[in-house]
């Protein structure tokens, strides 16, 4: 089976993840469906992040299994998952010698996207910022062009760790514009956070 | 093969902007060989007889100069991420940073050994020998180092325990290289010595980028 660009859920049944002899979470369930976004929320080193690299595929679930849904069919392997995941880690993912031009643009040829990425720099309000050097961004800036990264994945499933982290308001206001979109496009959005995602959305609590 | 390309050019514009990677690899490499006359003093004799091992064992420590930059910056600052996640496999992530190491090393390297090959006063035929030598043998310490590179990934200071992983792995290359211009200069044919490390270069690079994935791999994980 081949994930294409739709994905119709994703279950997660009884997962259990531990690091070393510590457990951090058992007998996680919860659904996600095309269109909907779920919060994951809990208190710093509950295994927010490591729930997401589960998801991900970095890390194998002590117990449990994830299943993913497509019109073509359904799989619990962990390769194919990682084909639909856009991934918003808690690092950037960015190289300081890079131009934030150059960085988009072969993240885009990596992922195979047909998406312009001068218009996604534009979207997220980078479009001056082209041709700098990524080590002259700040903080929020280098998020945004994380973000366009996201944006140029063109991947149905988004696993965001602390989405909002180190954006003004309005670069939240674009955040949760941009999931709002996404979802409605029939993606699914997963994050993990400490704010409300400003989404009609389901939440669980490590 | 466009994703594969894409990441190729990416790290080899790293290497070549990062003041670090190409420039350093080559400049030790320079200053090595440059240094050993130096030490030596102008016996011509032993200079030619020596030159082979010198240099061969100056482009080893050039290329692993530059290693742990292989996946280690793209780990720390969370690139790796989002390579794992790409269409591309690890193996092919793995192939392709190996290719950009040697690109900006170990051919860097290898196409200015004849100029410090007169440093040594080494004759044409074995500086002939010499370049083929390198230039067969390089990728082998590229493959090999990426997969100590791999291994090291989540250790603060793995640079430091890197050369003793990868040093004793790659005594074959630098015997072969070496030999064969040794036996060139002892008037033996060095075409046996350069079949064997050609042979150990391709099993190397044809291994490495599997080891290094299955490596990057529990990296990721842990």
């Amino acid at each position: 089976m081949v994930v294409g660009r739709m994905i119709t859920s994703l279950t997660a049944e009884k997962l259990a993840c531990a690091r070393g002899d510590r457990i951090l979470f058992e007998g996680l369930s919860f659904r996600v469906e095309a269109g909907q976004a779920l919060a994951v929320e809990g208190a710093n080193g509950a295994g927010k992040t490591s729930l997401l690299r589960l998801i991900a595929g970095f890390l194998s679930p002590r117990e449990g299994r994830l299943l993913l849904k497509t019109p073509e069919g359904e799989s619990s392997d962990s390769d194919e998952r990682a084909q639909a995941i856009g991934w918003l880690g808690h690092h950037d993912g960015l190289k300081p010698q890079l131009t934030v031009g150059e960085q988009l643009k072969s993240f885009a040829q990596l992922y195979r996207s047909t998406r312009d990425t001068d218009a996604v720099l534009e979207e997220l309000g980078l479009a001056r910022q082209k041709d700098f050097p990524c080590r002259f961004l700040s903080a929020g800036q280098r998020r945004r062009l994380a973000l366009a990264r996201l944006l140029v994945s063109g991947r149905p499933l988004w696993l965001l760790d602390e989405p909002f982290a180190a954006l003004d308001k309005d670069g939240q206001a674009l955040v949760a514009r941009l999931m709002a979109l996404h979802c409605g496009q029939g993606g699914l959005v997963i994050a993990a956070t400490h704010e409300p995602l400003g989404l009609s959305n389901a939440s669980i609590r490590l | 093969m466009s994703a594969f390309r894409a990441l190729l050019g990416r790290d080899l514009r790293l290497a070549a902007r990062s003041g670090g990677g190409a420039a350093l690899a080559l400049g030790f490499f320079a200053l090595v060989a440059t240094l050993v006359p130096l030490g030596i003093g102008p016996d011509v004799k032993i200079l030619a007889r020596i030159a082979g091992g010198i240099l061969w064992v100056a482009a080893v420590l050039a290329g692993l100069l530059s290693l742990d930059r292989l996946f280690q910056g793209d780990f720390e600052d969370g690139s790796l991420d989002v390579i794992a996640l790409s269409p591309l496999s690890l193996e092919s992530v793995a192939l392709a940073k190996i290719l950009a190491h040697w690109f900006s090393t170990g051919l860097p390297l290898t196409l200015i050994s004849p100029l410090l090959a007169i440093l040594f006063n080494l004759p044409p035929g074995p500086t002939l020998v010499l370049f083929i030598s390198l230039l067969i043998g390089t990728p082998s310490v590229s493959a090999v180092g990426a997969i100590g590179a791999s291994l090291t990934l989540s250790l603060k200071r793995g640079g430091l325990i890197l050369p003793l992983i990868i040093l004793p792995l790659l005594t074959p290359a630098v015997i072969f290289g070496a030999g064969s211009v040794a036996a060139l200069m002892d008037g033996m044919q060095p075409g046996g010595g350069l079949i064997l490390l050609a042979a150990f270069a391709a099993a190397a690079c044809l291994l490495s980028p599997f080891a290094a994935a299955a490596a990057v791999r529990l990296n990721l994980g842990g």
